[in-house]
């Protein structure tokens, strides 16, 4: 059982860190739970539905804030991490120890994935207690597939992104170019539906998109979009299928010289 | 221990990065329980050489066995055996420096007791504290006790004391010698002749990507003759042999011997004989350091040819 035991030894050390570091910590953990009561405190209590079954926007925002909470745990997280630690020579010294690649690469996804699962469970309970969200209509099984098949894409992304990125100074800046303006155009803060046809195309052509509307038409029939739900896990897995040939293909474990 | 009796052996190495021949064709032995030093300037291919044993590097041709092992194969039991600490590498900023010592003894089949590490180390009385917080000499120290915290039975050891104070140095001095005590086979970089004249059994110069010179820190140094030096009168009249591998800066003399008991016997009994006083004689060996420098200018010059 020593692949087990070093698995466990490496999740438990990777989460020491991600705590220890205040920073990272509140980005990855505060800013989705933070987001989610600004947003119900400002446009919560705007019901939309017919008049004798009000729903709560705060519907809307749970399911959105969830996409982002797991967004930022699996591909910002893991995206700087890996760019930084390479920096620092972190992965060169794994390298030269009997830790396996495959335990070292397991334990950051298995770490980043559970945070978002727990974050996701915190979520929803503080809009289901607090802000009136509705969670009668929970397609419980297609919201699990979307959050499970969006994980692992936004870790496969996250590890792919940190092949491509050069080093350390230029990891936050690129890794939030990409996920903010994606975040935007991708309904997770506001409704696209007035949106311009062409930028709902685009938004449409990234996982970002397919992953919030999964997450939001899942959480509640009110939430339907046009978009079938195994598009969205069909893109996403193509997502993924993307993201993990480029992190195989261009992942290093030294500083580019 | 494996059948081989050298826990290194070397066939004509070569390594090039495009144009640059950085390794070009080594050929060394390094016994089991010794401490080995690769001695020359930057640039001379000593890291490349330490790399492509630590499997970080492939090489272009030559054959490399570690422990029995061909470190390129990255096998997790050629890296369960071997210590790595690397030229430039930082520690984990949010572990303590005894929960990095622990992190690393995890994935060793018999790692070193955590005390032992940190007593080799010096780091008993810095085990609670974080890495920003040491002194580069004690950061340095944490990466060689990341580097023994797996009980290795070769430790590789890439420059570990360059840019430290003179202090910090006899410290990590003191260390080595600790490794010694331990049994481990240690392959060192430096270019430092002292350090090695210090810490290693035997050494090899490295320069060009090529050995210019090998053998212990004191046949190395001895590759270079003696000095005899003395004050005296300008105008005195040395004995003929003598006077052909003097050389003069006003009243100082310096002659070159190869035989020195015969040199030191023609001056003084020719002092004695003419009464001349000379002020100051003295003895000099080169070290090791000036040996270096002048084997390495040496061979720098015979590349200009």
């Amino acid at each position: 059982m020593k692949p087990v035991r070093l698995l466990f030894t490496q999740l438990a050390y990777e989460n020491l860190v991600f705590w220890r570091n205040a920073i990272a910590a509140f980005f990855t953990v505060a800013l989705p739970l933070v987001m989610l009561v600004i947003l119900c405190l400002v446009f919560g209590n705007q019901q939309t539905g017919d008049t004798s079954n009000p729903i709560y926007i705060s519907t809307f925002y749970v399911p959105s804030m969830c996409a982002l909470a797991v967004i930022g745990a699996c591909f910002t997280n893991i995206a700087m991490e890996v760019s930084i630690s390479r920096d620092r020579g972190l992965l060169k010294r794994y390298r030269g120890t009997p830790l396996p690649t495959s335990t070292l690469v397991s334990a950051k996804i298995v770490h980043a994935v559970m945070l978002g699962f727990v974050l996701v469970i915190c979520l929803v309970c503080v809009g289901v207690w607090f802000f009136n969200a509705a969670i009668d209509g929970l397609r419980i099984g297609m919201f699990a597939a979307v959050l499970v098949l969006g994980s692992a894409t936004f870790c496969a992304l996250g590890l792919a992104i940190a092949a491509l990125i050069p080093n350390a100074e230029s990891s936050p800046a690129i890794v939030q170019a990409i996920a903010l303006p994606l975040l935007f155009i991708s309904g997770v803060f506001l409704p696209m539906d007035n949106a311009p046809a062409w930028l709902q195309w685009i938004a449409s052509v990234f996982p970002v998109r397919h992953f919030a509307l999964g997450l939001q038409s899942s959480f509640h029939p009110i939430l339907s979009s046009s978009m079938e739900g195994w598009v969205n896990l069909s893109v996403l897995a193509l997502w993924l299928a993307v993201g993990l040939l480029v992190a195989i293909r261009f992942f290093r474990w030294e500083p580019k010289r | 221990m494996s059948e081989n009796t050298y826990a290194i052996e070397i066939k004509d190495l070569h390594k090039s990065y495009g144009d640059l021949e950085a390794v070009r064709g080594i050929d060394l032995q390094v016994e089991v329980g010794e401490i080995f030093a690769l001695l020359g300037p930057n640039g001379a291919g000593k890291t490349t050489t330490i790399e492509i044993l630590e499997g970080f590097l492939l090489p272009d041709s030559g054959n490399v066995r570690v422990l029995g092992y061909d470190p390129g194969k990255h096998e997790q039991a050629y890296k369960e055996r071997i210590g790595i600490v690397l030229q430039q590498t930082e520690v984990e900023q949010f572990l303590s420096v005894e929960e990095a010592v622990q992190l690393m003894r995890s994935y060793y089949p018999n790692p070193l007791p955590l005390d032992e590490v940190l007593a080799t180390t010096g780091l008993t009385e810095l085990r609670k504290v974080r890495p920003r917080k040491l002194s580069g000499g004690q950061q340095r120290r944490l990466d060689v006790a990341l580097g023994l915290a797996g009980n290795p039975d070769l430790l590789f050891l890439d420059e570990p004391t360059t840019g430290f104070d003179p202090h910090a140095r006899r410290d990590a001095w003191d260390m080595l010698k600790n490794l010694r005590n331990l049994g481990k086979t240690v392959l060192l970089t430096s270019h430092y002749m002292d350090e090695v004249e210090h810490v290693a059994d035997r050494a090899a110069v490295m320069f060009n990507g090529k050995i210019v010179s090998l053998g212990t820190p004191k046949a190395l140094a001895r590759e270079s003759e003696p000095t005899v030096s003395f004050r005296a009168n300008s105008n005195i009249n040395l004995p003929p042999e003598l006077a052909a591998k003097v050389t003069q800066l006003d009243s100082r003399y310096e002659l070159q011997s190869d035989d020195l008991v015969k040199t030191l016997h023609v001056l003084t009994s020719w002092s004695i004989e003419n009464n001349i006083e000379l002020e100051d004689l003295s003895i000099t060996r080169r070290s090791l350091d000036e040996a270096f420098v002048r084997m390495t200018q040496d061979m720098g010059e015979g590349l200009k040819d």
